[in-house]
């Protein structure tokens, strides 16, 4: 027999079953205002949140020398071209990428494979912008999942903040291997 | 050396048991703050506890449907018995690829089978990339929390650690500052991986999909970057239903560090195209813990650590005094399981307050099994002398002339000893601690002349 | 008021040999509120210091006994929660399938709830002292006497309930409210060294905010900070709620 086949007799044999039900649940949500709720919530993660010409001012005062937009609702003229290596991207200052939805609880927006692109690029980037309509939230996790219940990418992701760590002395900080930074945008739908 | 040992070792140093402590206080603070934010919080833990609840009652059945859903979507899965398995199978994988240097995000389960010591035996290099346990890679020393692996160093410590790895300007302190470095140092090597492995905190029956949560994103750093991904669980972690996760994800977080999620839950379905995603799924005594009656709820343990930040022993004993891959609460419960000799005081190391069972976002009644540990390790360790005494006091309780004659005793031995040998240092009791007063009569006594 | 005539005294084995004033407070205190209470003679010990060091099936004989010596009564009430938790859930499974266990289980209270929830007194009565609260674990979490911090449920605490009804008592909010003071039966022996910094952390919680006396419902608890304490020549009280309660009262 295999370790497959072993294990499984293994768990299949001797164990006091006592056969409890799959629970069914209707957690309701207790967010109320989702775009306060959302802001809030990423900005207690060391995001930031921007209104769209906030945004433009805020860019123009930049000198980035590799921007890479694949956003569908921000034009970025001087966009690099996304590689088909990731390993490429090392260098790169900003990303600007679309989210499909943000959970108003945590601050998590889902991002999936037709948002990335190169699923390297949320983290190597060293900061991250993400284009995000209002209209476009969900109260808790629960209803994030029941949206994304039939979605099928080979990789999703809720990304609800810069990479960040607290690993010495539990002092917080910024920018540990991913993204220094992240800023929310809200696009109009 | 017993936990007790170890733990009166640790407390020598009484600046940094008090900082342990009160640092590890915080963390339990925040979970408070942000738990009490959440009304359905209580019926969050039931849910949570209920699904796990099936699901070990289910475990072949779901790993069977994972596994089909898994092979679906282009993932290759494993099954390892044990350890060594386990391992000859990573190295296995590794070998194929001609690659002698991989990147590992935190994984506990690659710490339980000694994983890294294997693949350096066998001449591949292993870096783990979570900051916390690169620094105690660093020092050769194994994680001291599950979930705060360098909890148990001071930044001082860790400055003098850089400067002489990675050339940080000496004395220089600032967590910002050594931060960066670890970044800079760590980005070659992610760059340079071909291989990476990651644990897994969740994997879903019905898509066959798994899930990593980081905040640091340094799995998410190791897999995109590298050709092939090798995820490492064990066989307890597995949910039914995409919809559960919105459960799971709701208390994780929170209970770990009091944050409402990890800034990247990253959800491996398939692999991008030309790379390869290997599941290995472990046993390792599981199957054998999930046949004790009174200990199997113990694999609904979701690794949060918050059983850790509450536990008084822990905060002011660390992680180190437990002599066990997961110290603490949860790992007192579950090791006896894999070694009973080995850890037979873990059970012992608590005062059974039970305050890990209500924290814990299972549901798992820890204390009630430290207590029925309690027992099998009596059974299955006969220490003579301490059975003699119990003996004895169980022949006293059950007679009330023994007990009477042996209470008036101890009273009177109290009273006549002189303070030297009442606090000899054989004494433990007394060694700190002061006795009651001893007084003249017994309740027993007053109530006779006073009531009857 | 109904009449409670028929109250069984549970007194645990150091109360009765170390702390007879706890005793005699609990009973007067029962009697003030109007009950009449029995002491069994032949009562001994509930067995917890054998079961929690991995002998519970060494209690068969105790908790027989204790079963017999106690089954009579239409309430039993002991000024301890630790030990009426064993008895609820740590009797050997032999003495639990005894006739009259089941009966016992509902029976037995801890003196604080058996205040609040059986005889549902109002308290009257003086104690002008600062006064911190040590709840003891098997209190709170075993018998669920209060909230305890961990839970996101109401708060209450049965103590504070009884106590904060006395004139001039000034109930002290602690840090921690709720954490253990490494007494632990055999752990304070067993874990000398841990066993003594857990207490001396409490002690400090209740100096730090000018506490007078230390109060609970569990001696054992006090017995172990009281000793700590007093070989640090500290100048806090100890004194088991019934005591503050019977004093208050008269």
């Amino acid at each position: 027999m295999n370790s497959r086949s072993i294990i499984l007799e293994k768990l299949r044999t001797g164990n006091p079953v006592a056969d409890k039900p799959l629970p069914e649940w209707n957690l309701i949500s207790s967010a109320k205002n989702l775009v306060s709720g959302f802001k809030k919530a990423i900005e207690a993660n060391k995001g930031e949140v921007f209104e769209l010409s906030e945004f433009e001012n805020w860019l123009k005062s930049q000198e980035f020398e590799q921007v890479l937009s694949i956003s569908k609702h921000f034009n970025y003229p001087n966009s690099i071209q996304i590689p088909t290596d990731a390993h490429e991207l090392a260098e790169l200052n900003l990303a600007i990428i679309d989210g499909q939805f943000g959970t108003a609880e945590n601050g998590a927006i889902w991002l999936d494979d037709k948002n990335l692109n190169l699923r390297a690029l949320p983290f190597i980037t060293e900061h991250l912008v993400i284009i995000l309509s209002k209209k476009q939230l969900v109260a808790t996790m629960h209803d994030a999942y029941k949206r994304i219940q039939d979605s099928n990418s080979g990789f999703g992701l809720f990304l609800a903040g810069p990479s960040k760590t607290a690993d010495i002395e539990q002092s917080l900080v910024i920018g540990a291997h991913g993204a220094k930074s992240l800023r929310v945008v809200w696009c109009e739908d | 050396m017993s936990h007790s040992e170890k733990a009166s070792l640790f407390i020598q140093d009484a600046e940094k048991t008090q900082w342990h402590d009160e640092t590890l206080w915080f963390v339990r603070k925040k979970r408070d703050l942000i738990t009490k934010t959440i009304p359905e919080w209580e019926e969050l833990r039931e849910t949570a506890s209920q699904i796990k609840d099936h699901v070990l009652d289910h475990l072949a059945d779901y790993l069977e449907e994972f596994e089909r859903n898994a092979n679906k979507n282009g993932i290759q899965v494993h099954w390892a018995q044990n350890a060594e398995e386990h391992n000859r199978l990573v190295l296995d994988i590794i070998q194929s690829k001609q690659c002698q240097s991989i990147v590992k995000s935190k994984s506990i389960l690659t710490e339980e089978c000694h994983l890294n010591p294997f693949l350096e035996k066998n001449g591949v290099e292993v870096v783990d990339t979570d900051l916390g346990e690169r620094i105690v890679q660093f020092l050769n020393q194994p994680p001291s929390h599950i979930v705060l692996p360098a909890i148990h160093l001071k930044k001082r410590e860790i400055s003098e650690l850089f400067h002489e790895k990675l050339q940080t300007e000496k004395g220089n302190e600032d967590p910002y500052y050594l931060t960066q470095a670890a970044r800079i140092h760590l980005r070659e090597k992610f760059l340079n991986a071909k291989v990476a492995i990651t644990g897994v905190n969740f994997a879903v029956a019905e898509t066959g999909e798994f899930v990593v949560c980081t905040n640091e994103g340094n799995a998410d750093m190791g897999v995109h970057l590298a050709d092939v991904h090798i995820a490492c669980m064990g066989i307890e972690k597995i949910i039914p239903r995409r919809k559960d996760l919105g459960v799971f994800m709701r208390i994780l977080a929170r209970s770990a560090t009091g944050q409402p999620i990890t800034n990247y839950s990253s959800h491996f379905r398939s692999p991008a195209s030309g790379k390869e995603i290997h599941l290995i799924l472990l046993d390792n005594g599981r199957s054998a813990q999930l046949k004790r009656e009174k200990f199997r709820n113990s694999l609904k343990c979701i690794r949060c650590g918050a059983c850790m930040n509450t536990c008084p022993i822990y905060r002011k004993s660390g992680g180190y005094s437990y002599d066990s891959t997961v110290p603490g609460p949860i790992g007192s419960i579950l090791s006896p399981g894999t070694d009973l000799k080995k850890h037979s005081t873990l059970p012992f190391a608590s005062t059974l307050c039970g305050s890990c069972s209500d924290v814990c976002p299972v549901k798992i009644n820890i204390h009630e099994q430290l207590y029925e540990w309690r027992q099998e390790i009596t059974k299955a360790n006969p220490d003579r002398p301490k059975n003699l005494s119990m003996k004895l006091a169980s022949g006293i309780f059950k007679s009330p002339l023994a007990y009477r004659i042996s209470g008036t005793l101890m009273r009177k031995v109290i009273q006549a000893l002189p303070n030297s040998i009442l606090y000899h240092p054989l004494n433990s009791w007394g060694k700190q601690r002061d006795l009651p007063q001893v007084p003249k009569e017994s309740f027993r006594d007053w109530y006779k002349n006073n009531r009857l | 008021m109904p009449e409670y005539k028929n109250i069984g005294l549970f007194i645990p084995c150091y109360i009765d040999q170390f702390y007879p004033q706890v005793g005699i407070a609990s009973l007067e205190l029962l009697e003030k509120l109007g009950c009449q209470v029995g002491f069994p003679l032949g009562q001994t010990c509930c067995g917890q210091p054998l079961a929690n060091s991995g002998y519970e099936r060494d209690t068969e004989g105790s908790s027989l006994h204790f079963i017999e010596q106690f089954q009579h009564f239409d309430y039993i009430v002991a000024p301890s929660g630790s030990c009426v938790l064993h008895i609820k859930e740590h009797f050997p499974a032999s003495a639990k399938i005894h006739p009259s266990f089941p009966e016992i289980k509902d029976k037995i209270f801890e003196l604080t709830e058996f205040l609040t929830d059986i005889l549902k007194v109002a308290i009257q009565g003086k104690f002008p002292h600062r006064v911190g609260y040590h709840a003891s674990c098997h209190g709170l979490r075993g018998l669920r006497l209060g909230a305890s911090s961990e839970l996101n449920i109401a708060d209450f605490n049965k103590s504070k309930q009884l106590l904060s009804q006395l004139e001039g008592l000034d109930w002290v909010e602690l840090d921690r409210k709720d954490e253990c003071c490494g007494f632990g039966g055999t752990f304070a022996v067993s874990e000398e060294a841990l066993s003594v910094q857990m207490g001396n952390d409490r002690l400090r919680d209740h100096t730090s905010h000018q506490v007078e006396i230390i109060t609970g419902g569990d001696v054992s608890c006090l017995m172990h900070l009281e000793g700590i304490a007093k070989r640090q020549h500290e100048k806090l009280k100890f004194m088991h709620i019934a005591e503050i309660l019977n004093q208050a009262i008269s």
